[in-house]
């Protein structure tokens, strides 16, 4: 091995200096990051929401908000936490993490990358700039016609909101395109399928659920727009059309968008749990048909998100037993979950405490969640406050949760700081009580008649004193995160001194220093196990790590492998860095803003995304070299 | 490792907690918890198989995860073990899994006989919602046109017997919902649900739109008496007969203020000239429990102050503020409350 090698690769796969360099930046990881912190942003913009809600609602007939500013806050709130924060957010861990627990050099198709990013950026800023300019989305996150529709949301409200679905649904195919080809042609020599590990895996099937779910909101998002806009009358029951159409559409998207967000948190847990148990997975296997079974059942349910619309009892059962059905594989995860810590040596770490917080508040949502697949309690909760818990339970604590977890986590690989124990124990136990004084008596509440989705209520129904509790544990929540950004600033602020593998983990990304350089890897891993970085299964730290040679340096060149088995298959050249995806982002966002007032805009906007379009995609004299390895 | 019995005695605090909640009453006029006709009572006792067998369930999860830490902690070496090594833990997770799927079918089983209850029986009335933005409009039908009235925001049925509610609306989608009696059932435009329900119990129920539906949904509430067969006989036949002559000149003149306003042009009263359907009925408004679709109290200071200015209390509502002189006003109030 020549040791010359890292100081080439590093000049191979750097960017250009300053801001040019920011701009034009290919690296999975530069853009992976930049997409967390805006994500994040997003998160703490929609949480500022949720707080302002809270406070409305902490007493009977308070008149903090009126009722118009209201139902542009929770639909908002509802729109980015799914929209701009959960989705991207697991997108962006995956675009940083895959590559390097692959032991590949860069994310497949990184111009892609970079140009999702942008998109990503540009509809958020739209929708939070339209926000503060009083055009805020109004008409809830599901966004049911026809209040959205022309009639009952006339204005350009409802015209942005879908917008920014069609901004998110391309950022969020091209990432999982990206990801399912970095998956399934760039893993390390050796590394076959069934030596994934289980993060990968359940970001290949989320990535495949993205590819499979994101149509059909378009879909709607589409028609939507096209009634608004042109005068089609897709949802007008008067003239022909469909309310209902809109609603098995968006479900047929919105149902299994949950387990888009979920199923990296799955991942998440079982890196936490395998690294912090130091023991291999209990259940290999059924966690990864536990995970594809999932996949595919969450295509099968969306019914039960309209089991109060009048459908055919017999038909509605189905999707009872289907929804049922989904338990099983939740409850075959937390098993093997459970077994692993069981036989394991576990160190209670922070991230292994979210975790545990995961078990806690997940199953509860999960129990909850077989409650509402059946139709008869489905309708009298359904659309209440017993909902309203059920889903924050779920999302914060099913993804969240394992999201918070995999910060502390990951935190030192991605920036090279290690994060302080004693603040990330407070930010937990703050968020856990906060979490739970906020909704658990919404459990309650929905069951004593409140619905979702009401600016305010009457005295004398008893809801007074549930609301404020679940608003005083709202602000807990906010000062935990409080301490944790002081956590992340604090540590930011020293010198980089975590070592490459902190935690004793078993995947490549560990393999690499904290943070990693540029290309990743000097040399291409050669994977022999589901835990490269182990020498056993007991967690035993490997000394040496198999490596291969053969791939150029001079040149930002990747080893592609075959699908099932990772045998190496050929070379192949990334693409430069380039500013054509940013021109090209910022010419699709002002399409996509001019179509919003008016038609020609999806015309004359048409002609500059083609001309970037085709200045990215303009071919290069390629080098005739590439050959076998 | 001194943070693990914390969680667990969050939890066990949670637990008591969400126990004693749920066993101190759950007397509510809006709560699933205290069912009050034969289809929210099939619901409940779902909920109650549901909520017990999950919660054992979710005891038996976090006193899993206690036990594999506890029993980790005290493990010096772990085994190397895998599912092909460890054949307890594999028949473990085989037992796991079929006590998974048995309950769960137990619970497909039990929602689905309960559904058919919910879809059981014959009418032995009919009435007909409409809903609007933001208030219902309620028909009792009969095959004899002179049986048939038209009332707002208040739904009355007679005790032991079925009443089939159709369900209609008027512009959005709403949703009917009345935790005592039954489960919630969409108002969609271009479609016509239905809902049976057999109340068993008399009382004074609310329910309240289940299905945001702009503005003001969150006042879009529904007055229910459950009464006797001789006390809905006696209200039906009241609610037949137009409006009540106004007896004093204050509310003679409060009657001609609305004739001769922008009030006609929204509101009918039977027995008048003013028979617009875009608003609520007031035929026989002051008999009813409340204002505007629960939003106030029926009397006749909140009913003074709702027509000063109707957008006060329920901003973004279909009625404008009329203006009118303080005089003019008092006699409208008037004779609007003489509408019994």
């Amino acid at each position: 091995m020549n040791p010359d090698t890292p100081a080439q690769l590093a000049h191979t796969w750097s960017d250009r200096p300053g801001l040019i360099g920011w701009l034009t930046t290919v690296d999975h990881k530069r853009v992976a990051r930049r997409y967390l912190v805006t994500a994040f942003v997003f998160f703490l913009l929609a949480g500022i929401l949720a707080l302002l809600m809270r406070t409305q609602l902490a007493w009977p007939e308070l008149r903090l908000i009126g009722p118009d500013r209201y139902n542009q806050l929770f639909s908002l709130h509802g729109s980015a936490m799914m929209f701009l924060f959960a989705v991207p957010i697991m997108e962006a861990i995956a675009v940083y993490l895959v590559p390097l627990m692959v032991g590949a050099r860069n994310i497949s198709f990184p111009r892609l990358n970079a140009f999702s990013y942008w998109v990503y950026l540009f509809g958020g800023i739209m929708i939070f700039g339209a926000f503060l300019l009083d055009v805020g989305p109004e008409t809830g996150w599901t966004g049911y016609v026809p209040l959205s529709g022309p009639e009952y949301s006339p204005g350009k409200r409802t015209d942005f909101w879908a917008q920014m679905i069609t901004f998110t649904e391309v950022a969020g195919l091209c990432v999982a395109v990206e990801l399912v080809a970095t998956i399934m042609t760039m893993r390390a020599p050796g590394m076959t399928l069934a030596r994934m590990p289980l993060f990968v895996w359940s970001m290949l099937i989320t990535s495949l659920m993205v590819i499979f779910a994101m149509p059909a909101v378009m879909l709607a998002s589409t028609f939507l727009i096209t009634d608004r806009l042109v005068g089609t009358q897709f949802y007008n029951a008067a003239e022909g059309g469909d309310p209902l159409l809109w609603q098995h559409l968006f479900w047929f998207f919105g149902h299994p968008e949950v387990y888009i967000i979920f199923m990296p948190a799955l991942g998440i847990i079982s890196a936490i749990v395998e690294t912090f148990s130091r023991r291999t997975i209990f259940g290999y296997t059924a966690m990864v048909l536990a995970l594809v079974t999932t996949g595919f059942l969450a295509f099968g349910l969306w019914v039960h998100h309209m089991f109060a619309t009048g459908l055919p009892p017999m038909g509605n059962s189905f999707y009872t037993a289907a929804s049922m059905l989904i338990a099983l594989p939740s409850g075959i995860q937390i098993f093997c979950w459970i077994a692993t810590l069981a036989t394991g040596r576990p160190r209670l770490q922070v991230p292994l405490l979210f975790v545990l917080g995961f078990f806690a508040l997940f199953v509860l949502g999960g129990m909850t969640g077989v409650m509402l697949a059946a139709v008869p309690l489905n309708v009298q909760v359904h659309d209440t406050y017993f909902v309203v818990a059920h889903f924050h339970y779920v999302l914060i604590g099913g993804a969240v949760f394992p999201l918070l977890g995999g910060f502390y986590y990951w935190f030192p690989k991605i920036t090279g700081r290690m994060l302080s124990e004693r603040l990330g124990r407070w930010h937990f136990w703050l968020l856990f009580i906060g979490f739970n004084l906020t909704f658990f008596p919404m459990h309650y509440l929905g069951l004593i008649g409140m619905p979702r989705r009401v600016y305010t209520y009457q005295e004398g129904l008893g809801w007074g004193p549930y609301n404020l509790l679940a608003t005083i544990g709202a602000y807990l929540m906010a000062i935990s995160f409080v301490l944790m950004i002081a956590n992340a600033w604090r540590a930011l602020r020293r010198a980089p001194t975590a070592e490459a593998d902190p935690w004793a983990a078993p995947d490549l990304a560990w393999a690499v220093a904290s943070p990693p350089p540029a290309y990743n890897f000097a040399w291409t891993p050669v994977v022999e196990s589901r835990h490269p970085l182990w020498a056993d299964a007991n967690g035993e730290p490997r000394q040496t790590l198999p490596v291969l040679t053969g791939v150029r340096e001079d040149r930002r060149e990747v080893l592609l492998s075959s699908p099932v088995d990772a045998h190496p298959t050929s070379r192949w050249a990334m693409p430069d860095p380039t500013i054509w995806p940013l021109w090209a982002a910022l010419s699709l966002s002002v399409l996509f803003v001019w179509s919003i007032f008016d038609q020609w805009g999806v015309v004359w906007g048409a002609i500059p995304v083609a001309i970037t379009l085709t200045a990215w995609f303009w071919p290069k004299p390629s080098e005739p070299s590439l050959g076998e390895p | 490792m001194s943070a693990v019995p914390k969680p667990l005695r969050c939890l066990a605090l949670l637990a008591a907690v969400c126990t004693l909640l749920v066993l101190s009453g759950c007397r509510g006029v809006q709560s699933v918890l205290d069912p009050a006709a034969d289809q929210a009572q099939a619901i409940d006792h779902v909920w109650w198989v549901m909520v017990s067998v999950c919660s054992v369930l979710y005891l038996a999860v976090l006193v899993a995860l206690a036990w594999a830490l506890l029993r980790a902690r005290r493990r010096r070496e772990a085994l190397a073990e895998g599912t092909r090594h460890d054949p307890a833990w594999r028949q473990a997770l085989v037992a796991w899994s079929i006590l998974v799927v048995g309950l769960l079918t137990w619970f497909v089983v039990i929602a689905f006989l309960a559904d058919q209850k919910l879809h059981a029986g014959h009418p032995d009335l009919e009435v007909r919602i409409t809903a609007k933005q933001w208030w219902w409009q309620v028909e009792y039908l009969s095959d004899d046109p002179q049986q048939q009235f038209v009332t707002a925001n208040e739904l009355w049925l007679p005790r032991d017997r079925t009443a089939r509610i159709e369900l209609r609306s008027g512009d959005v989608i709403h949703s009917f919902w009345v935790p005592a009696l039954t489960g919630k059932e969409d108002l969609i435009p271009g479609y016509t649900n239905a809902l049976l329900v057999t109340p068993r119990r008399a009382g004074a129920y609310r329910g309240q739109c289940g299905e945001f539906c702009g503005l003001q949904h969150a006042h879009m509430a529904l007055d229910v008496h459950v009464v006797d067969d001789a006390q809905f006989a006696a209200w039906q036949q009241r609610q037949r007969l137009p409006a009540p002559v106004p007896s004093t000149a204050l509310a003679q003149h409060g009657q001609s203020v609305f004739m001769g306003s922008a009030c006609l042009s929204c509101h009918a009263v039977r027995g008048t000239v003013a028979g617009s359907r875009l608003g609520p009925d007031l035929t026989h408004l002051a008999s009813r429990r409340s204002l505007a679709a629960g939003a106030l109290p029926m009397q006749r200071e909140a009913l003074d102050q709702w027509l000063r200015d109707p957008q006060h209390y329920k901003p973004g509502n279909l009625m404008p503020a009329v203006p009118l002189s303080e005089r003019d006003r008092a006699a409208l109030a008037d004779y609007l409350m003489g509408l019994q």
